[in-house]
C-alpha cells in the first residue's frame, strides 16, 4: 500500500468553469460554437419566453389567478443550453420544478404547465411521445427515478439519454448520493445537471456542502464532474452535449455543475431581500444570460432591435393565448379526485365517489 | 392572558423555552437567517446565536438523525420539518430510530427531541405540502403525536413537548398559523399530553376532531344548534398518547359520535377512534359512529381541494344523520 495521496483536495475543485462567451457576448478566441445561428436564435427566443412568462406568472399570482410559482429568472442559459443538447421525442428530461423552458422545448404544452400551477390536476397530463417525467416537488426524488429510466431505456435497447435537473439545495438529499452511486455502478446513460443558483430558499450554497465545488463530488462516484458557467448558453450547451455523447456511447454518467444565480425570488411567496446580499445580486444581474446571447448574435448580424420586438410580440401573444385557453377551461369537478388514481377503483373508492357526488355542495 | 395567533404562540414559546433551558436548540431548513418559511422561528437567531438556531443542509434525514445524536449528547433539539410531507425523506430516522432509541438502549438514551412540522390543507399549496400524515406516525411506538388546534394549546403542548423526555412529532396546521387567534396564558402553562379538551359542550352528539378540523367541527356545531341539535366538540390534542377515558366519557354522554379528520379514510386515525369507542362505549351507542374524512385518493390540486377536505356541510350532514338514526 502506498501512502494515501489525496487527489481531490478542496482546492482542486475550485477549477475555472468552462465558458465560451465573455459577458458581453464575445466568443473566447479559438472556441467553435456548438450551435449554429438559427439554433442560437431559437434558444434566445425560448429564453425570452421564459423571462416573459416569469413576469406574467408573478402578476397573475398577485391577482389570485396563479399559484405559488418559482421563476427561472437568471437561469435561462443553464436550462435552455442543456435542453438544447438532448433530442425531444428520443431523449428524456426529468425536471425538478424550475425548468419551464426545457419542458417546452421537449414538447410540454405551456397550457399544461399553467394548469398545474393553477391547481388543476389535468395539467399533469404529459402527451404521448413527450419524454418527460412530472415536475418534482419532493426534492431529489427525481434522481433515482432518472437513473432507473436511463437504465430501463438501455435494457429496452434504445440509446436514449436522460437529462435530470437538480438544485444545489436538493443535492444535499440522500437521494442525490444514492442516485449518483447507482448511476456510476451501472454506467447509466444519464446527465445530472446540477443548477447551482447560490440559494435553496434562504440557505446559501456554502451551507449545503463544504466542498469547493459540487462537481468535485463526481469522481467519488466514479464519473466525471464538470463545472460550467451557467449564464453562458453556448458553454452549457457544449458541456452537456459532450456529456450526452459520452452517455450515448456507453461511457456512463456525468455530473455538470452549472454555476448560475437565482436573480429573483425563490417563489411568489418569498422575500429574498431578507437574506440575499445586494452586492452579489447586482454582480449577477450584470451577468444576465440573455444579454450575453443577444450580444453574440448581434455581432454576427443575426439579431437586432426589430427581431427583438417581433419576438416579444410573438411571445406575448403565445402567453396571452395560453392564459385565455386555461382560464376558459371549465374547472375540474369532484370526480377528478378519483381520476387516474389507479387502473381500477376499488369498491370502497367507488362508494366514496358516489357518497361525495351525492353531497349538495359537489353538484 | 394575551391574544395571539398560533404562529405567535409557537414563536414566543420557542423563545421562552430557549431562554429557560440553554440545552434547547433549533435546527432545520431556513429556520435561522430567514426565521422559517412561515416565520415561526423569526428573531431567534438574533437572540440566541448561530450555535442554537441552525440552518441545516437540505436533507430531512440528516436533520432528524443529527437530532438523535444531539440528544444522545445531552441537548434538547427542536427540529423543524419544513413541511410534514417531507418527513418521508426522514422516515427511517423517525420511525425506526428516534422512536425506538430509549428502548434499544434500554433507557440509556432517552430522546427529548421535538419535530415540529406544518401540515394540512385549505391553503392551495403546491403538491406534497398539505398531506395529513399523522396516522403514518402513530404506528411508531415511542413517538408521541401532538396536534394542537388553538394558540393556547400550541403553547401549552409545545412547553410540555420540550420539557418531557421522549420524542414528539408536533404537527402545526398551516391553515391556522395566522387565522387561529385566541387567548394564550402568560408564563408557564404546560398542557399534559393525553388530555382531550372539550371545545364545546353538547348533549345530542359528540364530534371528535384534532388540529384544524376542530374549527370545522365547531362551525358545524354552531350550524347544528340552529337546527336544535346540541353537538359537543372534543379536541383530542394528542393522538399518542390517546385520552381513551376522555373519548369514552364524551361519547357515553351523548350516545352518538362523528369523527372528523383531513387524512384519507382507510387507516386514518378516525378508524382508531371508532375502534376505541367500539371497545369501550359500545353499549352506550345509539347509532353507528360516523366518519367525515377525505376519500382514499391522493391529496389533490388546489382547484378540487375543497371537495376533498371535510367541510362544515358534510360534518353537519353526518351529525344530523347520526342524531336521526333510530
Ligand atoms: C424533500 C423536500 N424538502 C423540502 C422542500 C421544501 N423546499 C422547496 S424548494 C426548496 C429549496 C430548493 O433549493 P434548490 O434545490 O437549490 O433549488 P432552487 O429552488 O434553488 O431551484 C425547499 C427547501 C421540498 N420541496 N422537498
Amino acid at each position: 500500500m502506498t501512502a494515501l495521496s489525496p487527489q481531490f483536495l478542496p482546492e482542486h475543485g475550485a477549477a475555472v468553469p468552462r465558458s465560451v462567451l465573455l459577458p458581453d457576448g464575445t466568443p473566447r478566441p479559438g472556441v467553435v460554437p456548438s450551435l449554429d445561428d438559427d439554433q442560437v436564435v431559437a434558444a434566445l427566443e425560448l429564453m425570452l419566453l421564459s423571462r416573459a412568462f416569469d413576469e406574467k406568472a408573478f402578476s397573475l399570482q398577485r391577482q389570485g389567478r396563479f399559484g405559488t410559482f418559482s421563476p427561472v429568472h437568471g437561469q435561462e442559459a443553464s436550462v435552455v443550453g442543456s435542453a438544447f443538447a438532448v433530442e425531444p421525442g428520443h431523449d428524456w428530461i426529468v425536471p425538478q420544478y424550475r425548468e419551464l423552458p426545457a419542458l417546452l422545448r421537449h414538447g410540454l404544452p405551456l397550457e399544461s404547465f399553467m394548469q398545474t400551477f393553477m391547481g388543476d390536476p389535468r395539467g399533469g397530463a404529459i402527451p404521448p411521445g413527450v419524454n418527460l417525467l412530472p415536475i418534482q416537488i419532493g426534492l431529489a426524488a427525481q434522481l433515482p427515478q432518472a437513473v432507473g429510466l436511463a437504465w430501463g431505456r438501455r435494457l429496452r435497447g434504445d440509446d436514449a439519454v436522460v437529462l435530470v435537473y437538480v438544485g444545489d439545495g436538493a443535492s444535499s438529499e440522500g437521494d442525490f448520493h444514492e442516485a449518483c452511486n447507482l448511476a456510476g455502478v451501472l454506467r447509466a446513460p444519464v446527465v445530472f445537471l446540477l443548477q447551482n443558483n447560490g440559494w435553496a430558499i434562504s440557505t446559501p450554497r456554502s451551507r449545503q456542502s463544504a466542498a469547493a465545488t459540487l462537481a468535485a463530488r463526481a469522481p467519488g462516484y466514479g464519473f466525471p464532474g464538470v463545472l460550467v458557467d451557467g449564464n453562458d448558453l453556448l458553454a452549457v450547451h457544449a458541456v452537456v452535449a459532450e456529456a450526452v455523447t459520452r452517455a450515448r456511447a456507453g461511457d456512463g454518467p456525468t455530473l455538470v455543475e452549472s454555476l448560475t444565480y437565482r436573480v429573483g425570488a425563490h417563489n411568489t411567496a418569498d422575500d429574498p431581500s431578507r437574506y440575499v446580499p445586494g452586492d452579489a445580486l447586482r454582480e449577477w444581474q450584470e451577468r444576465d444570460p440573455l444579454s450575453r446571447v443577444r450580444g453574440y448574435l448581434r455581432a454576427r448580424g443575426s439579431w437586432d432591435d426589430e427581431r427583438e420586438i417581433h419576438a416579444a410580440e410573438r411571445i406575448r401573444a403565445r402567453i396571452d393565448a395560453a392564459v385565455r385557453v386555461v382560464e376558459s377551461t371549465p374547472p375540474p369537478g369532484a370526480p377528478a379526485l378519483f381520476d387516474h388514481v389507479s387502473a381500477q377503483l376499488s369498491d370502497r373508492q367507488r362508494r366514496q365517489r358516489a357518497d361525495l357526488l351525492a353531497q349538495p355542495e359537489t353538484t | 392572558m394575551t391574544s395571539m395567533t398560533m404562529l405567535e404562540a409557537i414563536n414566543a414559546t420557542l423563545r421562552d423555552e430557549m431562554a429557560r433551558d440553554d440545552r434547547v436548540l433549533l435546527l432545520g431548513q431556513d429556520v435561522a437567517q430567514l426565521g422559517g418559511v412561515f416565520r415561526a422561528t423569526e428573531g431567534l437567531l438574533e437572540r440566541f446565536g448561530p450555535d442554537r438556531v441552525v440552518d441545516m443542509p437540505l436533507a430531512e434525514a440528516v436533520i432528524v438523525g443529527a437530532a438523535i445524536g444531539l440528544a444522545a449528547a445531552g441537548l434538547v433539539p427542536v427540529a423543524e420539518m419544513q413541511f410534514l410531507g417531507f418527513s418521508h425523506q426522514a422516515f427511517h430516522q423517525i420511525g425506526a430510530q428516534l422512536a425506538r432509541m430509549r428502548y434499544r438502549s434500554q433507557g440509556r438514551f432517552p430522546m427529548p427531541v421535538v419535530l415540529r412540522a406544518p401540515f394540512g390543507g385549505g391553503v392551495r399549496t403546491p403538491e406534497l405540502h398539505s398531506e395529513a400524515l399523522e396516522a403514518q406516525f402513530v404506528q411508531s411506538p415511542g413517538l408521541q403525536v401532538v396536534m394542537p388546534a388553538t394558540a393556547a394549546d400550541a403553547k401549552g403542548l409545545l412547553q410540555t413537548a420540550i420539557r418531557q423526555p421522549d420524542p414528539v412529532l408536533f404537527c402545526e396546521p398551516l391553515r391556522g398559523y395566522r387565522l387561529v387567534r385566541d387567548e394564550v396564558p402568560d408564563g408557564d402553562a404546560p398542557v399534559p399530553f393525553g388530555t382531550a379538551r372539550v371545545a364545546r359542550e353538547g348533549d345530542d352528539v359528540t364530534i371528535i376532531a384534532w388540529s384544524a378540523a376542530v374549527h370545522v367541527a365547531r362551525r358545524a356545531a354552531d350550524r347544528l344548534a340552529e337546527e336544535n341539535i346540541s353537538a359537543a366538540v372534543l379536541d383530542l390534542r394528542t393522538l399518542v398518547p390517546l385520552d381513551e377515558a376522555g373519548i369514552l366519557d364524551a361519547v357515553a354522554a351523548t350516545g352518538r359520535a362523528v369523527v372528523v379528520h383531513e387524512a384519507p379514510f382507510t387507516g386514518g386515525f378516525g378508524a382508531e377512534v371508532v375502534a376505541t369507542i367500539s371497545d369501550g362505549a359500545f353499549y352506550s351507542l345509539e347509532a353507528p359512529v360516523a366518519r367525515v374524512c377525505p376519500p382514499d385518493t391522493p391529496y389533490p390540486a388546489g382547484k378540487i381541494e375543497d371537495y376533498y377536505l371535510p367541510s362544515v356541510e358534510r360534518v353537519v350532514a353526518a351529525a344530523r344523520a347520526t342524531v336521526k338514526a333510530p
